[in-house]
């Protein structure tokens, strides 16, 4: 046998022991990928400690209205299967976690903990329950790339009979409502539609599409911050106040005109 | 100074032609009584000039078809969407006619003052009673141009066949088909077939540009010549009565007041226009029966039908079961039909009502003020109550989404004040009427307070009193006694003819309640004997009885 | 309050003249001074102080100077604002409508100071007539009427009079009869209401198959097994009539998922597929779309009349004036798996109309589920 009379690097072992890793991780992660184990995916993308911290998170935060395990509990349902998409939507846009117990929680500011760190933890660990939506990538939601027109015609087929032409918002029974979209972003907008938020229905991939969302992301981005050319646009919500506005401002300058034009001063006898 | 020729020229070449000179001798120094709510019918008429006037800048463009086109304009959310030419035609006037989304906006807003205008006018003419004889014909008139004004309203408002307009032209038909009888006729009938088909838009144009303005402009003119030759209500006040009218004179005052009036009305119209924006159609997007917005509402006149669609509960009856016919969908035909019903029905009958539980057949031309006849002023505010609370709540689902209040609790509350409202309106209305009147002739009585205090010789502060000014004490005491139909029963026990029987008996109780003086003006004692001399303890402090 | 409880006195100097109502005079510019008595030539004209007139009238000519300038600044602006995107429209109506209020509010305050301000003050009387005209000339009126008709012969010629009125009445019927064929529909009127009962839904395609749903706004067709979200809904239309206003008017659906164990017992199950419910989209109060739903309580809210269905039970009314359910669609599946319709409607869809009769309980009585 021939010796090997060659030196080795005192770390040469260390190498061959991490390049054995890599090769070994790279091909499970091959093998695996038509796997829909998220959890998975968290920890082959190295992202292990995000659902463990999001799981010390969420029993900090969430569990005492939705259980320890996010089984559910009386004051909340359960969340195995809502998808990190959901936690995102309602933890960013402050609804969740909710502190008064009401017909819908509404949007308000984050709680002091929650950053976008936070957040993706807290996500992360839920969509390891259970998988879910995902939260959808920049692109997808860039109002740039995507078609209004097309956009437009599906917010008037699916969404204006809750949240109105313009997004200004409308009554639900029982003092739920859809909110206005003002302030929604296109990531929660996507989102929303995916997860199907308290009363909202699911709008999911395979029927709406993902192009297809990114459509009506750009119609609502675009529409929202559009100019009203008529002038003041009375919060676009149509003949109520419009109607408000001719009386308290057109009949009531046209009786002052009125009483101007025909006022007498006293004469005194 | 003499006619110079410019005018003198023409006048000259009418008056051989015409007899001008006669009907200028008659009228140039008509006199016109004067006072600000006096005006308020003028807001309608000149609105009216307004629609006119826009409204035919509007028809050189627009084009009312059904057929599909695809839009292929500079809006950019609609690019390449499918609607109809009528709303195209109404998305280029807005974006691709200089001053045409100006012209679409004054023709809206003067739409809206238009009713509006008539609506504060009715009411002013209803609580002076200045429709009484000889004016009943024309609050007639009144009642059908307020009508036609809604259908000119509805027919115009649904031409740009977009998404809000066409929520409220389905609504419309609903109620077409839920006719007794006729239902599916008028449906047919009206869109041409089923709903929507290709020719309702076509249709509404025609009636709104040519037919009930064509109606609108004769009544209208019947309505001037009337109050022309008739003359002008006045306000009780000084030198006035029943026989006079004190003013100023048509030439040249008041043609100068109007015009300025009409200016204002053009200039307010204008102003709304350029800073409130107004059916931004291309926000709704085109018409299609199957999608519908959250807060869909038609124009303000129409509030009252939308809410009482939405009070009403649910209820339908099968005349005959399940044999095709004698469907009675209530829960259509109550709302759209009821409060429409009573409301034009009260008004149109009113007058002649009147008449029949006073018995009063003489010429009014002195208007009352409100609180002098407090049934009727009472009966006025309970009908305002029951328009306004079905007004109200036809926006039930905004009030419930802004202010948080819940959707169906507005419902519920709505249906208890639709007739409990009115109730405590007419009460209340009728206490607050009899507290002026006494408030009035305690003025008359005991002067007006001057805010001078005066301390007497014994060390007593009292504040001077001093009569009321001459035009206002003038004002005051032109109240009138209204009239009651004498019902005592004669020597026989026979009441007298027109009073007999259950509705003669009803009459006769009206007729007591609505009629006479509630309060006397004048509390028919002197002051010598009710007030004692300085020095002496007087505990009667009061100014009211 | 107190009360001097003595005869009213006469105001002495230091009393001003206080009246009900009117505010304290002020030295406004806009009121018009002390009257002068009248000029003599007019009673109940009051003449304004020349002074004040003066100053007046360059306040009405500032006012007209404003309107020329204005409108002037109109035509300009016209030249020089284009239109033909939203912000160019919005920069062009208030460059035009602002010159436009400022004109016509201009020529209104103008006229407005000139009548107040420089015109005399009107106390002018005019006496009224009865408007009833005098007894001889109603009688005239009477007796010319009364020989006028004599003169005619009809109160002497029954034969005359009545043609006459014979003539008359269909001729006053013809503009009607003329309107006849508004409903365009070369169909005797008796057959409208069979119209309103079926739907394109009851068709098949060219090729004999059942019509395929599809979403609105895309056209595609759904895959029931893509359509998988509990709580998901779709706007849906019958495939190939996407812009066919008239059959959308009836046929276009919302289309539910549930849970399996939440369908109660309403819903017939043999229309329903792994879940999926159709239901008419058309309210059957007056014909909106009901086409709101809230996931969790499912029910479907239609936002003209808020009336409410329970989609989990049949969509039966619930809340609010509709009267009659929503009537089910009956779908299955393709052999692709693309969701198609079964058959048409069972009852008509839409708002009730006279002919209807209680269809749901026809339908009831011949073993069917409504």
């Amino acid at each position: 046998m021939t010796r090997i009379t060659a030196r080795r690097h005192p770390l040469a072992r260390y190498a061959v022991l991490l390049l054995a890793l890599l090769l070994v991780g790279g091909a499970y992660t091959l093998i695996s990928a038509q796997s829909s184990r998220p959890a998975d995916a968290a920890i082959a993308s190295g992202k292990v400690d995000d659902v463990a911290e999001g799981k010390s998170l969420f029993q900090a935060h969430c569990s005492s209205c939705h259980g320890l395990n996010a089984e559910g509990a009386s004051t909340g349902p359960a969340l195995v299967g809502v998808g990190a998409a959901a936690v995102d939507f309602q933890v960013s846009s402050g609804r969740m976690p909710a502190t008064n117990p009401g017909a819908q929680a509404p949007r308000k500011p984050t709680a002091p903990w929650v950053t976008d760190e936070t957040t993706k933890q807290l996500a992360a660990y839920v969509q390891s329950l259970g998988g879910g939506p995902t939260i959808p990538g920049k692109e997808q939601v860039d109002p740039a790339l995507g078609d209004v027109a097309k956009g437009g015609e599906l917010f008037r087929a699916n969404c204006i009979q809750c949240h109105n032409w313009t997004g200004a918002g409308g009554a639900l029974t029982k003092g739920k409502y859809a909110p206005n979209l003002n302030e929604a972003s296109p990531t929660q907008i996507y989102e929303a539609m995916a997860t199907g938020p308290q009363a909202m229905p699911v709008f999911n991939d395979s029927v709406v599409s993902p192009e297809a969302k990114r459509n009506m992301i750009a119609y609502v981005t675009t529409v929202r911050d559009q100019k009203d050319p008529g002038g003041f646009g009375l919060g676009r919500i149509g003949p109520v106040t419009e109607g408000l506005a001719a009386w308290l401002v057109g009949i009531v300058a046209l009786a002052l005109a009125a009483i101007w034009i025909t006022a007498k001063k006293r004469q005194k006898s | 100074m003499t006619v110079p020729k410019a005018i003198a020229g023409p006048s000259n070449f009418i008056d051989e032609r015409i007899g001008a000179g006669n009907f200028m001798k008659r009228n140039l120094r008509k006199v016109f009584p004067d006072h600000w709510s006096f005006l308020l019918g003028e807001i309608a008429l000149y609105s009216f000039i307004i629609l006119l006037l826009t409204g035919t800048f509007l028809t050189f463009w627009f084009k009312p078809g059904m057929e599909h086109v695809i839009y292929n304009g500079p809006f950019d959310p609609l690019k390449g969407v499918v609607m109809s030419e009528a709303y195209a035609s109404a998305l280029e006037i807005s974006f691709e006619v200089r001053g045409g989304l100006l012209m679409r906006q004054m023709h809206h807003w003067s739409a809206l003052l238009f009713v509006a205008g008539m609506m504060v006018h009715m009411l002013r003419v209803f609580f002076t009673g200045a429709y009484r004889k000889p004016r009943e014909l024309n609050w007639l008139i009144g009642v059908g141009l307020l009508t036609l004004a809604l259908a000119a309203g509805l027919t115009g408002y649904s031409l740009p066949d977009d998404l809000l307009s066409g929520a409220g032209l389905r609504i419309t038909q609903g109620v077409a088909i839920s006719l007794p009888l006729v239902g599916t006729y008028i449906s047919f009938f009206l869109f041409g077939g089923e709903y929507p088909g290709e020719d309702v838009i076509a249709r509404f144009y025609s009636l709104h540009i040519l037919l009930i303005p064509g109606i609108l402009l004769a009544l209208i003119s019947a309505h001037m010549v009337l109050m022309w030759v008739q003359k002008h209500t006045q306000m009780p006040g000084k030198g006035r009565n029943n026989h006079n009218v004190v003013g100023a004179p048509f030439y040249p005052a008041f043609m100068l007041k109007a015009g300025a009036y009409f200016m204002f009305t053009f200039a307010v119209v204008a102003g709304l226009a350029t800073f409130f924006q107004i059916n931004p159609i291309w926000a709704f997007g085109p018409y299609t029966p199957a999608d519908i917005s959250a807060g869909s509402q038609p124009d303000f006149y129409m509030g009252f039908l939308e809410g009482a669609l939405r009070l009403m509960p649910s209820w339908e009856i099968n005349l005959f079961g399940t044999a095709e016919a004698g469907t009675l969908p209530l829960s259509v035909i109550i709302p759209a039909l009821v409060p429409m019903g009573i409301v034009m029905t009260g008004l149109a009958l009113y007058p002649f009502l009147e008449q029949w539980i006073t018995g009063d057949r003489r010429e009014h031309h002195i208007a009352d003020r409100p609180r002098n006849n407090p049934h009727r002023t009472s009966i006025g505010m309970a009908a305002i109550t029951f328009y306004g609370v079905l007004w109200l709540l036809g926006a039930n689902d905004e009030l419930a989404a802004n202010f948080h209040i819940s959707l169906n609790m507005t419902t519920y509350i709505g249906r208890v004040m639709v007739f409990a409202g009115p109730v405590l309106a007419y009460m209340i209305t009728y206490r607050i009427c009899l507290g002026l009147q006494r408030s009035d002739a305690a003025v008359l009585s005991h002067g007006v307070e001057s805010g001078v205090i005066k301390r007497l010789a014994h060390g007593e502060f009292i504040e001077v009193h001093t009569p009321p000014d001459e035009d206002i004490e003038a004002h005051m005491r032109g109240k009138e006694s209204i009239p009651e139909i004498p019902a005592a029963e004669d020597a026989d026990g026979i009441p007298p003819k027109g009073m007999r029987g259950p509705i003669g008996k009803l009459r006769a109780k009206m007729s007591q309640t609505y009629g006479g003086e509630k309060i006397p003006l004048d509390e028919g004692h002197g002051h010598g004997d009710e007030h004692p001399a300085i020095g002496e303890g007087d505990d009667d402090r009061s100014l009211t009885h | 309050m107190t009360d001097n409880g003595h005869e009213i006195e006469q105001p002495d100097d230091r009393v001003p003249k206080r009246v009900i109502g009117t505010p304290d005079s002020g030295a406004s510019m806009l009121e018009a001074s002390q009257p002068q008595v009248d000029d003599g030539d007019v009673p109940g004209v009051y003449l304004p102080d020349e002074a004040k007139a003066n100053k007046a009238e360059k306040i009405v000519a500032l006012c007209f100077t404003i309107t020329f300038v204005a409108a002037i600044a109109f035509i300009v602006n016209y030249v020089v604002f284009q239109v033909g995107d939203i912000n160019s429209t919005a920069v062009s109506n208030v460059a035009l409508g602002a010159p436009l209020t400022v004109a016509l509010l201009g020529l209104a305050v103008g006229i407005v100071v000139w009548v107040r301000q420089i015109m005399p003050k009107y106390n002018l009387v005019q006496e009224r007539h009865a408007m009833v005209s005098d007894p001889e000339t109603r009688e005239y009126v009477e007796e010319t009427f009364l020989r006028g008709a004599k003169e005619s012969g009809i109160p002497k010629r029954p034969l005359l009079r009545r043609t006459l009125l014979l003539a008359s009445a269909p001729l006053g019927l013809l503009p009607i009869v003329l309107l006849r064929d508004l409903d365009n529909a070369k169909m005797p009127a008796s057959k409208f209401q069979q119209e309103l009962r079926h739907t394109v839904w009851g068709r098949k395609t060219k090729e004999g198959k059942p019509l395929k749903l599809v979403v609105e706004g895309t056209g595609q067709p759904i895959r029931a097994a893509d359509f998988n979200s509990p709580g998901g809904i779709l706007s849906v239309v019958p495939e190939g009539y996407e812009h066919d206003l008239n059959a959308l008017a009836k046929a276009v659906l919302i289309l539910i998922k549930f849970r399996p164990e939440e369908i109660k017992s309403g819903t017939n199950l043999n229309w329903t597929h792994d879940g999926i419910v159709a239901y008419s989209k058309i309210c059957t109060h007056v014909g909106c779309p009901a086409a709101l739903y809230e996931q969790t309580t499912h029910h479907i809210l239609c936002p003209c009349h808020q009336s409410t269905f329970d989609a989990a039970d049949g969509a039966k009314v619930i809340f609010g004036p509709a009267a009659r359910p929503l009537p089910q669609l009956p779908i299955g599946v393709d052999d692709q798996g693309f969701l198609i319709a079964k058959g048409d409607f069972a009852v008509p869809v839409g708002p009730s109309f006279w002919e209807r009769g209680d269809a749901e309980a026809k339908v009831r009585s011949t073993g069917g589920h409504a």
